[in-house]
């Protein structure tokens, strides 16, 4: 192992890393209202509407996100789609997790127990009233966990952006290798790096389960 | 019922009402008065329809055909559509209490704001007087020590009667209780027993569904049987209890009273 090398190349690998936390953090924000948005279409009454919603679930879970990221940036300038590379990172990340992030929030509204809405409702409350006091409270904290495990996902997906030539952490450690031919040493650092980022995002996702749930521990 | 009460309007009136899930009429005409402060136990096997006959009494279930009036006014309105019903039946829920069997007290919120929840947000109570009126609640359940903790906390009992209290704080004209007692081990069900004895001495007017046949006897005013989706016979408890008619309600309470040995 080279670690003069190793020491040398950390600040250009932290400066990637931020890019990759950059790159994650904003497609998991947007991606949050595009569940929103699908769980929400997904309630409505008229049929074709909820068609979409699911169709659109289905299509982004049964492909590759390798495939979607190279047919957004590739395919889509033929359509008048033209997105920089980091700009295409986050959203196509945004609209992938948030295909996933809506069947976590739909499965944790649905565990929330029939009974807490009826009790609420022969108190006299309507349906979103019940929604927002008594069911979404509760699925809140059902959903830290499932959605803590897709946002990690993404932040090793987008390890995949790479390939669009976002200077990520990935992209980083490739170049580097370009110029030094030290695999071992750069992705052994750039592995260390996504660990660190990973437990960080564990963490904090412990934590605000650990707060939400207060209530259900003595 | 007595001769007394006929000219006034009973607080609920069920008539003739029909509920079907899918091939199933599991209500098959039922009717059934219950007068102002008067309290009326059902009783019957599981299956015979007792809760879902409680449970459209608020249109938490849908009757299929019939009339349920509140205090005179027509519950079921199948007549209104989408939100206009929506409207009127919020409304009419805030004058009935319901009590379920697991109790569905909101683990995300303390004791007290199980209790303060709908007079804030319904009768837009503020939050002061709000917590004045769940006290009380509190108290009359025996329970004001355990305002600020979460239902979790609280054994089987104590849930139900913070439940108990939940539906009085929105000053209901009646209680409905849905087997309170069926989910409880055997040495809780008595203090629940005692709050539905107290709110009793006070006049509350009460449907109670229950497998608790000595309670239903010592409280109520009426008691029905009912099996297979009619009510078998109905008459003062003592009679109901100890000399029934129908040699099916006669049949029940014999194996109830077995089961129970």
């Amino acid at each position: 192992m080279d670690f003069d090398l190793m020491v040398e190349v950390t600040p250009l690998l932290i400066r990637a890393a931020w890019v990759t936390i950059d790159i994650s953090s904003r497609a998991i924000f947007f991606g949050f209202f595009v569940a929103c948005g699908l769980v929400f279409l997904q309630t409505l009454r008229f049929a074709p509407i909820r068609w979409f919603a699911r169709g659109y679930v289905s299509i982004v879970r049964g492909t590759p996100y390798f495939v979607q990221l190279l047919l957004v940036f590739y395919g889509g300038p033929s359509i008048g789609l033209r997105l920089d590379p980091v700009t295409c990172g986050v959203v196509v990340g945004a609209f992938n997790i948030g295909a996933y992030m809506s069947e976590a929030i739909r499965g944790s509204i649905e565990s929330v127990d029939n009974g807490q809405t009826e009790a609420a409702r022969s108190l006299g409350f309507g349906r979103a009233q019940t929604m927002f006091y008594i069911v979404l409270p509760q699925a809140a904290s059902l959903m830290i966990r499932s959605v803590g495990v897709l946002a990690i996902v993404l932040i090793k997906n987008s390890s995949l952006v790479s390939i669009i030539s976002v200077v990520e952490l990935t992209y980083q450690a490739q170049r580097l290798i370009g110029s030094t031919y030290k695999p071992l040493e750069i992705f052994t650092l750039s592995a260390l790096m996504y660990i660190v980022i990973i437990y960080a995002v564990m963490g904090i996702i412990e934590l605000a389960y650990r707060r939400a749930t207060r209530y259900t521990t003595q | 019922m007595s001769t007394e009460q006929q000219t006034a309007t009973p607080m609920v009136e069920v008539r003739n009402v029909h509920k079907r899930f899918g091939n199933l009429e599991v209500l098959k005409g039922i009717n059934l008065t219950v007068d102002r402060g008067k309290i009326i136990s059902i009783i019957g096997p599981s299956g015979s329809g007792k809760s879902t006959l409680l449970r459209s009494v608020n249109n938490l279930e849908v009757i299929d055909d019939g009339v349920i009036l509140l205090d005179g006014v027509q519950v079921n309105r199948p007549d209104m559509k989408g939100m206009a019903f929506e409207r009127h039946i919020n409304h009419i829920r805030q004058n009935m209490g319901m009590v379920f069997q697991h109790f569905n007290l909101f683990p995300h919120m303390s004791t007290i704001d199980n209790v303060t929840l709908a007079p804030r947000k319904l009768k837009g109570m503020d939050k002061k007087a709000a917590r004045e009126l769940g006290m009380e609640q509190l108290e009359r359940v025996g329970l004001a020590e355990k305002a600020d903790v979460f239902p979790n906390w609280l054994s089987g009992g104590q849930k139900q009667r913070v439940a108990i209290a939940r539906a009085l704080a929105m000053k209901p004209k009646v209680m409905l209780f849905d087997e309170a007692t069926s989910a409880l081990d055997p040495e809780l069900v008595e203090e629940v027993n005692q709050v539905m004895r107290s709110l009793a001495d006070e006049h509350m007017t009460m449907l109670i569904v229950t497998h608790e046949m000595s309670f239903a006897r010592d409280v109520s005013d009426w008691a029905l049987f009912m099996d297979g989706g009619v009510v078998v016979e109905e008459s003062a408890p003592d009679k109901l209890f100890s000399n029934p008619d129908q040699e099916r309600t006669r049949n029940f309470l014999q194996k109830h009273l077995e089961n129970n040995k």
